[in-house]
């Protein structure tokens, strides 16, 4: 593990964390899980058409969150359930066109060696997502309050909805090489959650958010690097520990 | 006096059944009118329609230079979302680029108490909540209030404590007030005019005196409403 990768993965989880208290006070557990998966198709097509596979995995996610936004718009469908079959039904296509090895990294995750735009994407998009969720931030609040409540303040919803899907999206994009696709969702929830017990107003729960993703992060790739295992699960399990931990106690901050 | 608002041929469905259909009014500026009717004649339909929340037919013009402040019925929160009244103020200050000052006087209007102000906003009471929805709505100086069914889930005194509040602000401010209510005493207290909607589509229009009547009444609620009466003449 060398500094830039530990630099790298850090601000990702920086993303992660912030991300992930606006998804669940959006009550987007569920979705926010479904959503990562999409990236699979993406990353086997691209495997397929032998370009690189994070490129494939950043577009299908980038569609896939504009097609949620799509389905939220239309009132009367029940976007967990949409959410549900088609981010499954890419899971399943995406199995398909991906095999073997290529499936297992692709789902767990392992960070190879990168290129250059490769790095400056890890090192500019955690900054662009958590600028703009800076900037953001009482627009978000108000309209998940209440979306009747943002409109009168002069918020356009709709097109606040779409900023967050993307930047959720790119946030996935993100953690595919450390998590891969069905992890990354845990880690965007599970830091969340963690705050989210523990918090009573929203400063301390991105504090603690933040707080517990760098350091499940940190902590589970050197773990994961000493032990010769896939980071994805070990960064996970850390989190998770976190998050039990936190059960013990309650409200305390 | 000049309109605050004015409704030309509105009408809302969801699917193929019609919640408002042709309906038209006019608010003058600085008035206080009572939108009455049973449930689902469509009182907080009209509410979303005029924020522009909901697709409609019609006209809804609001005059040049309105502030609206709207206080929901009630929204559908988790018991531990970690924001608390202070962050949800604060979130609309800022966006407003309000002064701190402006924060502790919409929470002084309504006397929200600090300690209250800084708990969890799920955590509330029914009426601290109504009061926090309230303190947000007043923020920015609004010359329009849109209260929906204010006393839902208040005590009396809680109810009286908001109702002085939100007349005298009327008063100096030279608010336009809009409400929502079944307390038919309440309504001939506070309202200029009262706007009836009834079911199918059929609605009224007027001064109290003329709306409160027990064959408008019957018409709008389609059952005798003799005990609001007594209530009303009961003042």
């Amino acid at each position: 593990m060398d500094a830039s990768a530990l630099v790298l993965s850090g601000s990702m989880a920086v993303a992660a964390g912030v991300v992930g208290c606006f998804a669940l006070m959006r009550r987007m557990t569920l979705a926010a899980d479904a959503i990562s998966h999409v990236a699979l198709p993406g990353i086997g097509l691209a495997l397929v058409l032998q370009i690189n596979p994070i490129v494939g995995g950043v577009a299908a996610l980038l569609l896939g969150a504009i097609l949620i936004w799509g389905l939220e718009r239309r009132t009367g469908i029940p976007t967990e359930t949409v959410v549900g079959v088609v981010f499954s039904a890419a899971l399943a296509v995406g199995s398909l066109l991906a095999s073997g090895d290529e499936l297992i990294d692709a789902l767990l995750g392992r960070p190879t060696a990168m290129g250059r735009w490769e790095f400056a994407f890890g090192l500019l998009a955690p900054l662009g997502v958590v600028a703009f969720l800076g900037a953001a931030r009482h627009r978000l609040l108000i309209s998940l309050v209440s979306p009747d409540l943002a409109r009168t303040v002069g918020i356009d919803v709709a097109r606040l909805n779409l900023a967050f899907l993307l930047a959720f999206a790119v946030t996935v994009a993100l953690g595919l090489r450390y998590l891969g696709v069905l992890l990354m969702g845990s880690l965007i929830i599970i830091p969340a959650a963690t705050a989210k017990h523990l918090a009573r107003n929203v400063g301390t729960m991105f504090a603690v958010a933040v707080g517990v993703a760098v350091a499940s992060t940190l902590a589970g790739s050197v773990a994961a690097a000493l032990t010769h295992r896939p980071t994805g699960p070990v960064i996970i399990a850390a989190a998770a520990g976190c998050f039990f931990a936190s059960l013990a106690v309650r409200r305390a901050l | 006096m000049s309109n605050r608002l004015e409704v030309v041929s509105l009408g809302v469905s969801f699917g193929a059944t019609a919640v408002l259909r042709d309906l038209s009014f006019a608010v003058r500026e600085g008035s206080a009118v009572a939108v009455i009717g049973p449930n689902g004649s469509g009182k907080t339909v009209l509410f979303k329609a005029l924020i522009d929340a909901l697709p409609h037919t019609g006209t809804v013009r609001w005059a040049p230079g309105t502030r609206i402040g709207y206080v929901p019925q009630r929204l559908d929160l988790e018991r531990d979302l970690p924001l608390s009244g202070t962050d949800f103020l604060r979130a609309k200050a800022a966006l407003l680029h309000a002064p701190e000052a402006e924060v502790e006087r919409a929470s002084g209007l309504v006397m929200l108490g600090r300690e209250v102000e800084a708990r969890p906003i799920g955590s509330l009471s029914g009426g601290q909540f109504q009061r926090l929805l309230l303190a947000f709505a007043l923020l920015g100086r609004p010359n329009v209030l849109l209260f929906d069914e204010p006393t839902a889930g208040i005590d009396e005194p809680g109810e009286e404590l908001l109702y002085a509040t939100v007349e005298r602000l009327q008063k100096e401010e030279h608010l336009t007030l809009i409400f929502i209510s079944h307390e038919l005493s309440l309504v001939y207290r506070m309202a200029g005019e009262v706007l009836c909607l009834g079911r199918r589509g059929v609605s009224c229009f007027g001064p109290p005196r003329h709306i409160l009547t027990p064959e408008t009444l019957e018409q709008t609620y389609g059952i005798p409403v003799d005990h609001y009466l007594h209530e009303v003449h009961g003042r």
